[in-house]
């Protein structure tokens, strides 16, 4: 059984470690700072310009003059600092982000990512991804395993335009963490009620299965 | 030393038709836009914008968009507006989309004397390959496409080489400026006003308090004064949020 969108936030909030400077794509990555375990302290980074972003302001305290990339209105945690979009994508181009998650249309198993543009259909641009896929030390793709309808996101080969080429580490979803390996795809963990069977069939790429997986680990409490 | 002028009318009078503006800002958020109104008013047509948005619909820089001013725009994100997909998609208006880092270092390379760079960015897409819609004819097909850019290994990887952007005019908006032109950003709204500011050949901002030399701490100052040409007090008014968000008081998400 898919896990729900928040259990996905929490099993992907796992990955993040005590000091790390992170960067949360906009919508499902999101929700991930709701459910990093206590006793982790990370960075977030807005690429417009903050470190140090913290939870959205009480009502009636929104700033216009303090939003994050997404254009919404945030705060700041103690130790924050702001600096100009060069700067901010030097952090990025220049290896210093630790870890960037951010979502997919389409993934390939050499690490190709699609997540910017369908031919045809109104273009709205890039934004940031060309330049975080390739300046994260981690990139983690978090995303729904399929499109709707059942259609395969996780490919042999994307067929939309690319994002980057080779990009991608990591693969997680609401039924499985998925390594991205010189090898190809390794499975590593199912959705708790789900089957290794079940997950291939969901995916348009081989997966391999060098161990076991393990079960997603859903921490307590979260629905 | 005196850059002020009287108004954002008086500031963006010499611009002509067929300029290059470089507009600071992020999506709504530290936007110029009394000098981009002034623009409105002022009827300069044909021209090319670089931004790394361009407004939404009746705002930031969708004001000029929708009264068919913009004949071609450089951005990396351009979701946000009804009337640019309707004019994109029809032939009117020309869009070149760049990855946003990559626009960011255009615009403090073209004004930092860099005439291009390579970067990662784009290296295996259509930004490195060409062939990027820049413009459709009325029937709905490209009638002009991005150029292949040329690419390079370095250390084992590979990079595309990504040209500076300098133009006529940039248009900034600061928190604080002095007659000699020391601008101060308020929080988020620095992004791409400093490096507008440096693109541009004559940089005009506007800017929220008006302050004697002196007033601001040099250790403080975000773009020198060398870079700015205008300086046009507007005070702290009109500014808009694109999305509210907030969360409850007592304990609630």
């Amino acid at each position: 059984m898919p896990i729900t969108r928040t259990q996905l936030a929490a099993r992907v909030a796992q990955e993040l470690r005590d000091g790390q400077y992170v960067n949360l794509g906009i919508g499902l990555p999101t929700l991930i700072p709701n459910y990093v375990p206590a006793g982790i302290t990370v960075v977030l980074q807005s690429e417009n310009g903050i470190l140090g972003m913290g939870p959205y302001p009480f009502e009636g305290e929104e700033d216009p003059d303090l939003i994050n990339a997404g254009k919404e209105t945030v705060t700041l945690n103690p130790g924050a600092s702001f600096f100009d979009s060069a700067t901010s994508f030097g952090m990025i181009r220049g290896g210093h982000i630790d870890v960037a998650v951010l979502g997919a249309m389409q993934v390939a198993k050499n690490g190709d990512l699609a997540n910017w543009m369908i031919p045809g259909k109104m273009v709205k641009g890039m934004g940031g991804a060309m330049d975080l896929v390739h300046g994260a030390k981690r990139v983690i793709v978090m995303m729904e395993h399929t499109a709707k309808g059942g259609a395969h996101k996780i490919l042999d080969r994307c067929d939309l335009p690319l994002t980057g080429k080779g990009v991608v580490h990591h693969i997680m979803t609401d039924l499985a963490v998925i390594d991205v390996t010189p090898d190809g795809l390794v499975l590593r963990e199912i959705a708790p009620g789900t089957s290794v069977d079940e997950v291939k069939a969901a995916t348009g790429a081989e997966l391999l299965t060098p161990q076991p997986p393990a079960q997603m680990k859903i921490p307590a409490g979260v629905a | 030393m005196d850059k002020v002028v009287a108004s954002a009318a008086e500031a963006v009078t010499d611009i002509p038709n067929g300029a290059s503006i470089a507009v600071g800002g992020f999506g709504l958020n530290g936007i110029p836009h009394n000098l981009i109104q002034a623009l409105l008013e002022q009827g300069a047509t044909d021209l090319e914008t670089v931004s790394n948005n361009c407004g939404v619909d009746g705002w930031g820089l969708g004001v000029l968009l929708d009264a068919k001013r913009i004949r071609r725009t450089t951005a990396s994100y351009v979701g946000e507006n009804k009337e640019f997909e309707r004019q994109y998609l029809s032939g009117e208006l020309e869009v070149e989309l760049t990855p946003q880092g990559t626009l960011a270092e255009r615009l403090r390379a073209g004004g930092c004397g860099i005439p291009a760079f390579y970067t990662p960015a784009g290296v295996g897409t259509q930004v490195a390959d060409g062939g990027l819609p820049w413009r459709y004819d009325a029937h709905g097909n490209v009638a002009v496409a991005s150029p292949k850019k040329e690419t390079r290994g370095f250390h084992g990887r590979d990079y595309v080489l990504e040209e500076g952007i300098v133009t006529d005019f940039a248009l900034v908006r600061a928190s604080f400026g002095d007659r000699h032109g020391n601008l101060i950003f308020h929080k988020a709204t620095r992004n791409f006003n400093p490096l507008c500011g440096m693109a541009g050949r004559i940089t005009i901002a506007e800017v929220e308090d008006l302050v004697e030399p002196g007033r601001i701490d040099p250790e403080q100052v975000h773009l020198p004064g060398i870079f700015v040409q205008r300086v046009v007090q507007v005070g702290p008014g009109g500014k808009r949020i694109e999305r509210v968000t907030t969360r409850k008081r007592n304990g609630g998400q």
